[in-house]
């Protein structure tokens, strides 16, 4: 089981975050990637940027629990993990969540748990900056049901 | 009793804080208690830190406001995450 975190101001390429992935192992039937992008609307009208910013220390441990919590839940070879911080605009991209397992069944529930879990698990924070002004976003209920939804599956297979 | 404090998110931000070292009376021993100490700083910090509004991790941790702390820990105060 390969796990690479990586929490970086910089830009990253799918396709070759892909081919290091792949190599983890011959094994892997199944590669699957969710990219984040920044949207350009919001409640507040058109975004000019967002700055995120993130809790260095507490952000690299959470993301390996998780992806560990997703380890132990699927038969993973594989799982990168990149998010980005600082000032982004519409269009960038934020966040890649990338799996691979010997079937796509796997690497599909695996990667979708990953980035549920990320966003009700890890100290990042966003402020979207608009014409109107300044707002920090907070954790989206919609959020919130799904990470529940996954916990609820959870206990349902131990009982 | 001394800890170390970190702010994140919006209550950084508005009280133009990262990190300090802070000197807490030692009867202290909740994150609430904790907070309610912080809010007697003035007005922006009562606005800033109420219950509802900010959330907390001990020593990288999320903890809830009932939980304990003690000399030494990392505090962290941060509005609610928003990752991904």
């Amino acid at each position: 089981m390969t796990v690479s975190i990586s929490i970086q101001e910089s830009d990253f390429d799918l396709a070759s975050e892909l081919v290091a992935l792949r190599s983890c192992s011959s094994k892997a039937g199944a590669l699957v990637s969710f990219v984040g992008l920044v949207r350009d609307f919001s409640n507040d009208g058109k975004i000019e940027n967002i700055y995120l910013e993130h809790y260095p220390g507490m952000t690299e441990k959470a993301l390996d629990k998780i992806i560990h919590e997703a380890t132990a839940r699927w038969n993973l070879l594989g799982a990168r993990v990149i998010h980005r911080i600082g000032t982004l605009r519409p269009n960038d991209q934020i966040v890649l969540v990338a799996t691979a397992a010997q079937h796509r069944g796997e690497a599909f529930a695996a990667c979708e748990f990953i980035i549920d879990y990320l966003k009700t698990a890890a100290p990042f924070w966003k402020k979207e900056q608009t014409g109107q002004g300044a707002q920090w976003l907070e954790t989206r209920d919609s959020d919130v049901q799904r990470m529940e939804h996954w916990r609820s599956q959870a206990e349902g297979k131990a009982t | 009793m001394k800890i170390e404090l970190l702010y994140f998110g919006r209550p950084g931000e508005r009280l133009n804080i990262s990190r300090e070292t802070a000197d807490v009376p030692a009867g202290l021993s909740t994150l609430a208690a904790l907070l309610a100490w912080l809010r007697l700083r003035g007005e922006k910090w009562e606005h800033e830190l109420t219950d509802d509004r900010v959330r907390c991790a001990i020593n990288q941790e999320f903890s809830g406001l009932a939980a304990n702390i003690k000399e030494h820990d990392e505090i962290a105060i941060f509005s609610p995450i928003s990752g991904g």
